[in-house]
């Protein structure tokens, strides 16, 4: 059975194409709902149903193991999250609300089939089809003004392809060193060329600097507050969760090549991390804009991750625990901007002010989200902190951990600040929130998952264990 | 189960008492939610609460005296990716720390009942969570779980400050958060440290390990680190009269009686059995700062013109005498030490309601405004005058006793440290008894300086409902004061353990500074026999 190999994939085209046929006549938008929450859907039972498949298709080039399964997995639940987030598609202009998603999905798509990928040239193309996909988004945004939008369009558009000028770069180099673009020749030359030939690690370094791009990692986190600020709420939701889970998958990949891990790498990707928890960290401390601070709080959980990532082995289980955690959460914050935001004008935390007394829900999911980010127990963000931790003081990174939990204290300051004019702001308006019923669901499912994927991690944990072992 | 046999007694109950007793709470929060009547919200506050002490009264009646290993204990398997297991069992320390926090709750819920004036559903939630996270913290025998719990409490204590609170409640609950934020992050590094070397969270065991004395070292100073913030010690102290002045009662007293517990609790269950050597190489500086408190606290308690703050600088000081006394390393001390623990929750989590009292009628904390209550309030005052006593240790009430064990233990172990926390002591009854005196009879000049209104109006004395809160706290003061013999017995073994635990791990020549402090001792003996 091939066809259950790529069922997920199909699942999302199939999408796609319904979306493409509505973009093309005025449908009520009453459909376009029940397509997109449906196509969700169903991609999420399409991976469920895959998800114990192994195999390989298209002449070797796309690989389907536990491992993008369960990354699939993450991604589609995530773009189902995104869409019941953004439902109404409020910042959206209304004419464009079909491409909107025909778009979206078509970035899905190209994340989904990233984590499959296990050739340079179809990890490229598919990054490139999730990219170009987000670059025509961004400017939909509904506005008097088009400068704000038009401008982080063009950042986007900009800096994602010098990015990936220099992953070409990079991955030209690999090709030249070891005359192959498959990862499975690359895992037997690589581990021995990397001790004594330090071209390879320029090469790899600079791959990387690519997918870092996606991640808003130090040195390519410049975009993310431009971006976030200029792009619609729903869209910034978006840019901030799906393509970083995308690029965490990658990073693994190309890291367990090295299988051991070496000296230089680490030290190349330990200051990457450091300098990237610190600046975002620092930066957050004085924004105003919510959506701004959020981007300089996701240059921050970067480092973090790759603290992980570059532990291997358990480390790497915990960065994908970690940015599933970080998706959650990060959703739970959008969310609330989604919600108290207007297409016009940016959420800033003195919107916040009296969130609770108009919708004490909208202000505990705030609260849940931004304590999680903070990484207090009882949420996924301290258990994915406390992970990490442990698989770097097992690597012997004791400095790090330090610099890293120093961090978490600074940023615990900037989340409290949401909190607290969420709770404890002086209102200008008491007009409440009206939510519907299933808006409320929402909210509380992801504040359950925020907490019990804290509390119970074990199931979650052991697969992507196991995930990681299935191609170290 | 097999690799926690060795260190503890099964729960002998024929049910989890400790779980029940961290989940009532919860579970009474969570229906309090749904209930919109301010009237039965705080009934089912009291009730839930009261409750909950009833739970917990077996953990006095069923203790078993003869063993240090903990009891009550219960294991469920919870993480095992990490070997991490959820585990909770007490011993003779952490079972009267429980009992004081299931106790104090109930009289918190009633000092609250006029109180709080908006957002009652709120509050009780808050204060609800709160007991849970802190039985958890004593309970817990697993160091992520005890973290976990030590930052779950974090949140609601810092909501209670900041939506209940004074005028200045956005500085003092951002200051207090950040502050322990700051210890705790510390904490949490040497939790996974231990982990790495031991392969383990399981407290009892990381304190059978022996590590090497650079890394006890570190772990030692980042515990103590985290300790010292939640005592508070000197120069750490800063946040909690900040705190205590903004908390609304409930807060101050939950504050006062139970979370600087932690800190004395941390130091006995952390610092001493898992870094012993270290904390012999450390004691000269943990005992200067302890006593540092104790002079500090007292003498700017000296100095305020704030009941609330007075009482809070008063904490300090008390809460040196913990710190001295569990750092003494001897059987007197560290017994002194917890009781003392257990008698400054019960004196100034009383004293706090005094305040809140006061504050309810006068809507004034300065001492000036609050003058020669005497006249109007006979058994406030009664009341007022029990505890200030207790709290400047007076012979029969419960501070004495504790107090007085510290010193002896001071005295034993070197004789000038016993000097020095003996001006702590007088100090103590300085403010005390400066404090009675105003509140009283009257300020210096003869003259009451009341608010207008309470010129008009007539100050009421207590209602049945404050005299109940307050007889609780009454009983247990004289009752500790006059027969401290059973709690001294529940402590008794689980204190001789710990201090053989120490001593075999203490195999560590002095240090100059050891030697400096027992050449300042024998100078002083050669003196007093002079």
């Amino acid at each position: 059975m091939q066809v259950m190999l790529f069922f997920p994939e199909l699942m999302l085209i199939i999408t796609i194409g319904v979306l493409f046929l509505l973009s093309l006549s005025n449908q009520s938008k009453a459909i376009l709902k029940v397509v997109a929450y449906g196509g969700s859907l169903l991609s999420i039972i399409a991976v469920l149903i895959s998800f114990k498949q192994q195999g390989v298709l298209f002449y070797g080039v796309y690989k389907i193991d536990l491992f993008s399964q369960v990354f699939k997995l993450i991604l589609t639940s995530g773009l189902w999250l995104i869409v019941c987030l953004g439902k109404d598609l409020k910042g959206i202009e209304e004419e464009f609300h079909s491409e909107y998603y025909f778009f979206l999905w078509t970035s899905v798509l190209g994340l989904v089939m990233l984590t499959s990928s296990v050739e340079l040239l179809t990890i490229l193309l598919c990054l490139e089809l999730s990219s170009f996909a987000l670059y025509i988004i961004i400017p939909f945004r509904k506005r008097g003004q088009y400068r704000e939008q038009m401008e982080a369009g063009i950042k986007y558009i900009l800096f994602g392809a010098s990015a990936t000028a220099i992953t070409l770069y990079g991955m030209s180099y690999i090709f030249g060193l070891t005359h192959s673009t498959f990862l499975k020749d690359l895992s037997v030359t690589f581990p021995s060329m990397i001790q004594n030939e330090n071209l390879i690690l320029i090469g790899l370094i600079l791959m990387l600097g690519g997918f870092f791009y996606k991640l808003a990692l130090f040195p390519m986190h410049f975009w993310a507050p431009d971006v976030y600020e200029g792009a619609s709420n729903e869209t910034t939701a978006f840019i901030a969760t799906l393509p970083k889970v995308a690029a965490v998958a990658l990073i693994i990949r190309f890291l367990s090549l090295c299988s051991i891990s070496t000296a230089q790498i680490t030290t190349i990707l330990a200051t990457f991390a450091i300098l990237s928890m610190t600046i975002g960290n620092l930066s957050a401390l004085v924004q105003q804009d919510i959506k701004r601070l959020l981007a300089y709080s996701s240059i921050a959980h970067a480092g973090y991750v790759l603290i992980g990532l570059f532990c291997m082995a358990e480390g790497m289980s915990a960065g994908i625990y970690y940015i599933t955690g970080y998706l959650l959460m990060n959703i739970a914050c959008f969310y609330v901007v989604y919600h108290i935001g207007t297409a016009e004008k940016n959420v800033t935390i003195d919107d916040l002010n009296g969130l609770y007394k108009r919708s004490p829900l909208l202000a505990f999911t705030l609260a849940i989200g931004a304590f999680g980010l903070a990484g207090i127990p009882p949420t996924i963000g301290f258990t994915g902190k406390l992970l990490i931790f442990t698989a770097a003081i097992q690597k012997g990174f004791y400095g790090l951990v330090v610099i890293a939990v120093i961090n978490a204290g600074i940023s615990a300051f900037y989340y409290l600040r949401l909190v607290r004019a969420a709770y404890f702001g002086v209102e200008q308006t008491l007009i409440p929130f009206r939510l519907s019923f299933s808006t409320r669901c929402i909210a509380l499912l992801i504040i359950f998952g925020i907490l019990l994927t804290g509390i119970f991690p074990q199931v979650m944990v052991e697969t992507m264990n196991r995930a990681i072992q299935m191609i170290m | 189960m097999e690799q926690y046999i060795q260190y503890v007694i099964p729960n002998t109950l024929t049910y989890p008492i400790l779980t029940i007793t961290i989940m009532f709470p919860i579970i009474g929060a969570c229906i309090g939610l749904f209930i919109s009547n301010e009237k039965i919200l705080k009934y089912w506050g009291l009730f839930i609460t009261f409750i909950t002490a009833t739970i917990s009264l077996p953990l006095y009646t069923h203790f078993n005296l003869d063993t240090a290993k903990y009891q009550f204990f219960e294991m469920y398997s919870w993480f095992p990716y990490l070997n991490l297991d959820y585990v909770v069992g007490v011993d003779g320390i952490s079972v009267l720390l429980v009992l004081l926090t299931t106790l104090v709750m109930p009289l918190c819920i009633l000092c609250s009942w006029s109180y709080i004036k908006e957002r009652f559903k709120e509050f009780l939630f808050v204060l609800l969570i709160m007991e849970s996270a802190m039985v958890g913290v004593f309970v817990s025998l697993n160091t992520i779980l005890f973290f976990i719990f030590w930052e779950a409490m974090l949140v609601p204590m810092y909501l209670l400050i900041a939506v209940w609170g004074g005028p200045r409640k956005d500085y003092a609950s951002i200051k207090f958060f950040m502050y322990t934020l700051l210890g705790s992050i510390f904490l949490f590094v040497s939790i996974i440290s231990l982990y790495i070397q031991t392969k383990t969270f399981f407290i009892p065991a990381l304190m059978d390990h022996t590590y090497s004395f650079s890394f006890q070292m570190w772990i030692f100073l980042a515990f103590t680190l985290a300790f010292a913030i939640k005592v508070p010690m000197f120069p750490f102290h800063t946040w909690l009269p900040a705190a205590h002045v903004e908390a609304p009662t409930a807060g101050s007293v939950i504050l006062a009686s139970i979370l600087l517990k932690m800190g004395g609790y941390g130091f006995l269950r952390f610092c001493l059995p898992m870094a012993p050597a270290a904390s012999y190489y450390c004691m000269p500086y943990v005992i200067a700062f302890s006593l540092m408190s104790i002079i500090f606290g007292g003498y700017l308690a000296l100095g305020q013109n704030d009941v609330k703050k007075l009482i809070a600088y008063s904490s300090v000081g008390h809460m040196g005498f913990v710190t001295l006394g569990i750092f003494l390393f001897n059987d007197e001390g560290i017994k002194g030490a917890i009781l003392q623990m257990v008698n400054h929750g019960i004196t100034t989590g009383a004293l706090f309601i005094c305040v809140g009292i006061i504050y309810e009628r006068t809507h004034s904390r300065e001492i000036k405004d609050n003058s020669a209550l005497g006249m109007m309030m006979p058994m406030y005052v009664t009341f007022l005058v029990i505890f200030s006593l207790s709290s400047f240790g007076f012979p029969g009430t419960n501070s004495f006793v504790s107090e007085f064990l510290v010193l002896f233990a001071a005295f034993k172990k070197y004789k000038v440290i016993g000097f020095i926390s003996t001006i702590g002591a007088i100090l103590a009854a300085t403010y005390m008894l400066r404090l009675v005196q105003k509140m009283v009879w009257a300020d210096s000049d003869g003259h009451a300086h009341h608010h207008d209104d309470s010129h008009h109006h007539p100050l009421l004395d207590l209602n049945s409902r404050e005299v109940i809160t307050l007889l609780v706290l009454v009983v247990f003061v004289f009752w500790i004061g006059l027969n401290p013999t059973p709690l001294l017995k529940i402590m008794d073994t689980t204190v001789v353990h710990l201090i053989n635990q120490i001593s075999s791990g203490m195999s560590l020549p002095c240090t100059p500074v050891h030697a400096q402090l027992m050449n300042l001792d024998s100078t002083i003996n050669t003196i007093i026999t002079f």
